[in-house]
């Protein structure tokens, strides 16, 4: 396939499908395939056959529409652009919604408002195509301009100005750290290596994220696409997309699209009619969150224990089997197809001052909408929390919201109207993270949510280094003396020192980071930990403090009240 | 070979480029605690005790896995790393059953003898006391892992230098254990080549001779660096 023959591939596509006089979406990614997407389309189907619909109209299988506590997820598309979205389709609601929309019976189901805030507020760069194409479809990515960047990088462009597009258009990495990515592109161009090589990192274990797996599962060529221009910007012949094995949906459509970008000469040799190879492998972890870490990721695809080795040397330097290689997370990936295609000022011209274009984030917890939501860099937390994700339930009022999983921390009410960008974050002692936010509402216990995170920091440290290994431990002990009221001031102060020494000490990243919950609700809610120290009560009434003696006794304690009964009644225990 | 400055505790130091940090500065006669490391296997940085400060790093780097460089500014004592190494110290006695008064190795053990160089007089955790088991199905040898720290020196002797991988590791954090084969009884293990470099490497009393009683079980590494250095002059070659 050459550059005239995909566009081509195109606008056949895009004629197919102005011919078709309805198209029906439906969200077919995770959440709402759980909430009985299948069903839906089971009953539509039906309906179609009985009334011999099928060559009017089509039924697309899509990714993430968005608004996941809504789901399932239905959009009907005329082909005069006219649109509506159902939420919460059942099947015979959705044989109601295709009714109506045929004029074969009065409209009965009313479809979400347009102009939701959640809709509205969004800025879809990354999404742009999630929830409107097929993911399984390569013909339909294409018609939505999948590997068009790619071939025009190729083409039109030398690898050092791919690179410097990349540096220009101020991207950073969207899997927490932020390290500029054009930058890291630039180290691993100019490390001078006969073999190098391109990771993308879909192991995303955050409690509560997955902007990730809604990419990888919506709109697989686009990180494919991505893939391939860092490996011509970088001299990589071939690629390894990393995905957490909890996600077999994510895995078996990058499965897919790859297969099928190589039937049409888009990844694999002579690419697009090009000089440029670049071949991509799927490589499935074990469920391990450490393995998100680059050094431990890389241990893992080359089929060795999952543990982190200290840096440096960096990937870049010294990566996949001593060569130089490039790690960037899958969201970022995603990033670099619009940015090719429609230049870095553009790209530059959205977010803030050091944090450019839009970040996706996975809007859950106590909040109205919760769901995947693409926001502009820079947008007020108040803003996503209560008008993108429409507020609290029944009232309730805000107390925190935590970004950044296990290795970020909570963000309390004062500091609402903080930008959404790296710096702010990090200032508040917080972190972007891979693009968790959990909202929390005035029920819950800050002890007790840095013990949830300490909890699956203990369960995912790898054990190579003691203060990870056995500190996370020690803290949730502690942790949990606090919650159940027989915690004294000193454990308190042990528990603040152990804080520091495993940040200060750990070998990799979740060593480093696991205290981060715990210091940051200390720093903003440290009333509420002494409260469970001092007072013995939990504010926010989560924790049951009073069914917990104060003196845990040993189970072996029986003997001493033995031994006090025998005294007691006149015998000497000496006396037998 | 190309010669390299740098300072280590305000004094300026020469060392050989390529050296590791921890080499350079044992060479100049200052004393860095280590566990996981031993001359001859490869570095690991795991038990964290060789930390040490590098002007303009952020971060605490392991002296093991860094690299010499032109330049560096090293700090390898001050209050605050020796308080790190103490509560490291601290942490890995908690985490297992180490008592030392009825050790095979007592009086010739390296974490006993960190503990008391480092001056660690208390245990401010929780004992963990794990239920964790005696293997002792091997003809000549047993492992206890009470007493075992996970610095895998018999993993990396046994890889790197036997060349038979029979130990290796199980689980993962605090479930962590070193295993022989796949998880089977070391007796029964069919790679193991009775040769006792896991043994002897052991800074603890976790592999030991059988037969051993309390405070009897010396160990000896320095064969190792002996035999390294006998296979690289090929001095046994007929």
């Amino acid at each position: 396939m050459n550059p005239a023959d995909l566009a081509a591939v195109a606008e056949q596509e895009r004629q197919r499908q102005r011919q078709l006089l309805l198209r029906i979406f439906l969200c077919y990614s995770t959440p709402c395939l759980s909430a009985g997407a299948q069903q839906v389309r089971g009953a539509l189907e039906e309906l179609i056959r009985e009334r011999d619909l099928a060559v009017r109209l089509e039924i697309v299988a899509t990714g993430c529409m968005g608004p996941c506590s809504r789901g399932p997820l239905l959009r009907l598309r005329r082909a005069d652009g006219d649109e509506q979205i159902f939420e919460r389709v059942t099947p015979e609601l959705a044989r109601a919604i295709l009714l109506q929309a045929l004029e074969l019976a009065p409209p009965q189901v009313a479809p979400l408002d347009p102009d939701l805030p959640f809709f509205t507020r969004q800025t879809r760069v990354v999404l742009a195509n999630s929830g409107w194409i097929d993911p399984e479809r390569l013909e339909d990515s294409i018609a939505h301009g999948a590997y068009a960047a790619l071939a025009h990088a190729l083409h039109e462009m030398t690898p050092e100005e791919v690179c410097a597009e990349i540096k220009q258009s101020g991207l950073r990495g969207r899997g927490g750290g932020g390290y500029p990515t054009g930058v890291k592109w630039n180290l691993v161009r100019k490390a001078p290596a006969e073999r190098k090589f391109v990771v993308a990192n879909g192991d995303e274990g955050d409690p509560g994220a997955y902007m990730d797996r809604t990419i990888m599962e919506s709109d697989p060529h686009r990180v494919l696409e991505g893939m391939a221009i860092a490996g011509y910007a970088v001299g990589a012949e071939q690629g390894y997309i990393y995905v957490r094995g909890e996600y077999p949906l994510a895995a078996s459509r990058l499965a897919a699209a790859i297969r099928q970008a190589e039937r049409r000469g888009l990844l694999g040799s002579r690419i697009l009619d090009s000089n440029f190879n670049f071949r991509i492998d799927l490589r499935i972890g074990a469920g391990a969150f450490v393995c998100g870490e680059e050094t431990a990721l890389m241990k893992s695809i080359m089929g060795r224990r999952g543990q982190p080795v200290p840096r440096p040397p960096y990937p870049a330097q010294k990566g996949l089997w001593g060569f130089p290689t490039l790690i960037n997370n899958v969201e970022t990936y995603a990033n670099v197809g619009p940015i090719i295609s429609r230049g870095a000022e553009w790209f530059a011209a959205m977010g803030t001052g050091k944090s450019r274009g839009t970040k996706v984030f996975a809007l859950c917890g106590e909040v109205v909408n919760s769901g995947l939501i693409e926001v502009e860099m820079g947008i007020r937390l108040r803003d996503i929390v209560f008008e993108i994700g429409g507020g609290l339930p029944d009232g309730g009022r805000f107390k925190a919201a935590q970004t950044g999983g296990p290795s970020g921390g909570c963000i309390p009410a004062q500091h609402l109207d903080t930008p959404v960008d790296y710096e702010s974050l990090k200032e508040l002692g917080s972190i972007m993270g891979s693009g968790g936010l959990i909202v929390m509402g005035e029920g819950s216990c800050m002890p007790d949510v840095a013990k949830f995170f300490m909890d699956f920091c203990m369960d995912e440290s790898c054990g190579k280094c003691v203060p990870c290994r056995v500190g996370t431990v020690e803290m949730r002990r502690l942790l949990g003396r606090i919650t159940d009221g027989s915690a004294t001031m000193e454990d308190f102060a042990t528990l603040e020192q152990l804080c520091e020494l495993v940040r200060e000490t750990s070998l990799c990243g979740l060593g480093m980071t696991a205290p981060n919950p715990v210091l940051n609700t200390l720093r903003y809610f440290r009333d509420e930990y002494l409260a469970h120290i001092v007072d013995r009560q939990c504010p926010a009434g989560v924790c049951n403090l009073d069914r917990i003696p104060l003196l845990k006794l040993p189970e072996h304690a029986h003997v001493l009240t033995l031994f006090k009964e025998r005294t007691d009644a006149g015998h000497h225990p000496d006396d037998q | 070979m190309p010669v390299i400055t740098l300072t280590i505790n305000d004094e300026l130091v020469s060392a050989r480029s390529g050296q590791s940090l921890l080499e350079a500065i044992r060479d100049h006669g200052i004393d860095l605690p280590t566990l996981c490391h031993l001359d001859g296997l490869s570095a690991r940085g795991g038990c964290r005790l060789c930390l040490v400060e590098v002007a303009g790093s952020p971060r605490l780097l392991p002296a093991c896995t860094t690299e010499a460089v032109e330049g560096m500014v090293v700090t390898t004592h001050n209050e605050r790393i020796d308080r790190y190494r103490r509560m490291i110290l601290e942490l890995t006695f908690a985490e297992r059953n180490h008592t030392c008064a009825v050790c095979v190795s007592n009086g010739h053990c390296e974490l006993q003898a960190l503990a008391a160089e480092l001056g660690m007089d208390r245990v401010r955790y929780d004992y963990l006391n794990p239920d964790l088991g005696l293997d002792t199905s091997h003809r000549l040898f047993g492992v206890d892992h009470n007493r075992c720290l996970l610095c895998l020196r018999c993993v990396r002797v046994c890889d790197e230098v036997e060349g038979a991988h029979t130990w290796d590791v199980a689980g993962r954090g605090i479930a962590s254990r070193v295993i022989t084969d796949l998880n089977r009884p070391w007796g029964q293990s069919e790679s193991c080549t009775e040769c006792g470099k896991c043994v002897e490497v052991c800074p603890t009393g976790a592999l030991f001779d059988k037969g051993a009683s309390v405070g009897e079980m010396e160990k000896e590494s320095r064969f190792l660096r002996r035999i390294l250095d006998g296979r690289e002059k090929r001095q046994w070659r007929r």
